[in-house]
């Protein structure tokens, strides 16, 4: 493990990035019919789609709060997500992630307008490579705001960490797996609020002020790519879907 | 994007936590205060109504208030009352005592079966937005006929028109009865082929609904339709509302 070389002399890392570089990411707003909000999001390898159903009345009565909203987050990986088939249903990890992504949406949202109900956000990976959970922050929080849900701003997240004694920006999977820190952070750049923070290893505080700064840039960043996507679906010429040049349009743009 | 001031002819696009103006406005639907700033909440159009500012959001679920005419649909009826989907997050409340016939102890089966589709009025919302809707006043009845087209509630406004332009537009040009309820639900009545094109155009509009020059888009639309003419009397439709 010790041996594997993870950034080469030139500074460039094992998919050739810099240390501060993200990896590419896609958000796509609006994808599932059925649902009353959703989002897909390609970062990296990662393929994961979100779905947000609500607010609805909550159905375990002791659950629900009389002056609020609640959010509830179910993250799963699908089976084929993962080189190993991973075995399907909630373990630890997925319950974890679960709890701290609905706490991170929670924080987010203006809850006092629909008490008594709950927020349901479905968090489908279906391809991992490090990094879901804030893949999946980003693209529930677009999903919310496409859902119509009133929030104080939108959740961008990203994660840095520390690979061969350097801090860099976006892990991932074998970095994830060899490197020695990984620091999650889920960032509302309009409010300059954190309502995410986890750390797996090990860091000086130098090295976490450091990382944790690479983080919040990059989340501003990605919050920019939020806003494209939410622009994209809701400024759509109505004209452009049902015109004759609907295919030319769509060769261009891809 | 983040705007201060727009003038009242464009069309301003916001988006959560853009700021929209200071504590010279008021703050209006869709929208927060934050350190004496308003900003927004939703996903929406900006609308500025004298010193209030407003979000016409994209899209977001019904909040029923008091005096609503709402179209629902009877889930359960209980020993003296009905439980009725409005459209909203929350279930509504019928009880017997609010509606035209004088129902006796376990006979609400006989009246409303889970199902049926009745107009109402919204007659309470609390706090912990326990509603209760009734169907007391006069017009307000069960739904023996026609067809139930659901939009999202942001959208009944473009449905509705200016003073009622639209609707009134579709219901001379299909001849068909229609109602549109605060919740989004719309029941239209008349001739099959008709309903159905008064359904297409409901789609039309709510895909349209951001596009200016709606109401002469659906003019032209509807003309272009072959609306059978079988009823003679002019005398079509009431509630426009």
């Amino acid at each position: 493990m010790d041996n594997v070389q993870l950034i080469d002399d030139n500074g460039k890392r094992n998919d050739g990035r810099g240390p501060e570089d993200l990896r590419p990411i896609k958000i796509e707003a609006g994808v599932l019919n059925n649902a009353d909000g959703s989002a897909y999001i390609e970062w990296g390898k990662n393929k994961i789609i979100v779905g947000v159903y609500g607010p609805r009345e909550m159905h375990q009565k002791h659950l629900q709060k009389p002056d609020r909203a609640i959010v509830q987050v179910n993250y799963s990986m699908a089976s084929f997500s993962v080189d190993e088939r991973k075995r399907p249903g909630q373990g630890r990890r997925e319950l974890e992630i679960s709890k701290i992504l609905s706490e991170a949406l929670e924080r987010s949202i203006i809850s006092n307008k629909y008490p008594r109900t709950s927020i349901d956000v479905f968090i489908e990976v279906l391809e991992a490579n490090a990094g879901t959970r804030c893949a999946g922050l980003t693209a529930a929080s677009v999903a919310m705001a496409d859902a119509g849900i009133p929030m104080t701003g939108l959740i961008a997240s990203c994660a840095s960490g520390k690979v061969d004694g350097q801090v860099v920006l976006d892990l991932d999977k074998l970095e994830d797996n060899t490197g020695d820190a990984d620091l999650p952070v889920g960032y509302i750049p309009l409010t300059d609020e954190v309502v995410l923070l986890q750390m797996d290893g090990h860091l000086t505080p130098q090295e976490f002020d450091k990382a944790f700064g690479l983080a919040k840039n990059a989340c501003v960043e990605i919050h920019q790519l939020q806003r494209d996507a939410l622009t994209k679906k809701y400024s759509q010429d109505p004209d452009e879907d049902n015109g004759e040049d609907q295919a030319g349009e769509e060769v261009v743009s891809e | 994007m983040n705007s201060q001031e727009a003038t009242p002819n464009e069309r301003v696009f916001v988006l959560p936590g853009d700021i929209l103006g200071d504590d010279s406005f008021k703050s209006g639907s869709g929208t927060y205060i934050k350190d004496g700033v308003i900003h927004a909440a939703q996903v929406g159009v900006l609308n500025i109504n004298r010193d209030f500012i407003n979000i016409m959001p994209a899209f977001s679920s019904y909040v029923p208030k008091h005096g609503d005419s709402v179209i629902g649909i009877i889930v359960d009826n209980g020993p003296s009352s009905w439980m009725v989907n409005i459209g909203c997050p929350y279930t509504a409340m019928m009880h017997t005592n609010d509606v035209q016939w004088n129902v006796k102890y376990g006979d609400t089966g006989k009246y409303l079966k889970p199902g049926d589709a009745i107009l109402a009025k919204v007659s309470n919302v609390n706090e912990v937005k326990k509603i209760q809707i009734a169907m007391k006043e006069h017009g307000l009845r069960k739904l023996e006929s026609g067809i139930l087209v659901k939009v999202p509630q942001p959208k009944v406004p473009r449905i509705i028109g200016k003073g009622g332009s639209m609707i009134a537009m579709l219901k001379q040009k299909t001849q068909t009865r229609m109602f549109v309820g605060q919740n989004g639900m719309i029941w239209v009545e008349g001739e099959d082929n008709n309903m159905e094109v008064v359904s297409q155009a409901i789609q039309i509009i709510k895909d349209r609904a951001h596009v200016s020059g709606l109401t002469d888009y659906m003019e032209n639309y509807l003309d272009s339709q072959d609306c059978r003419d079988s009823r003679d009397s002019p005398d079509i439709g009431s509630n426009g509302d």
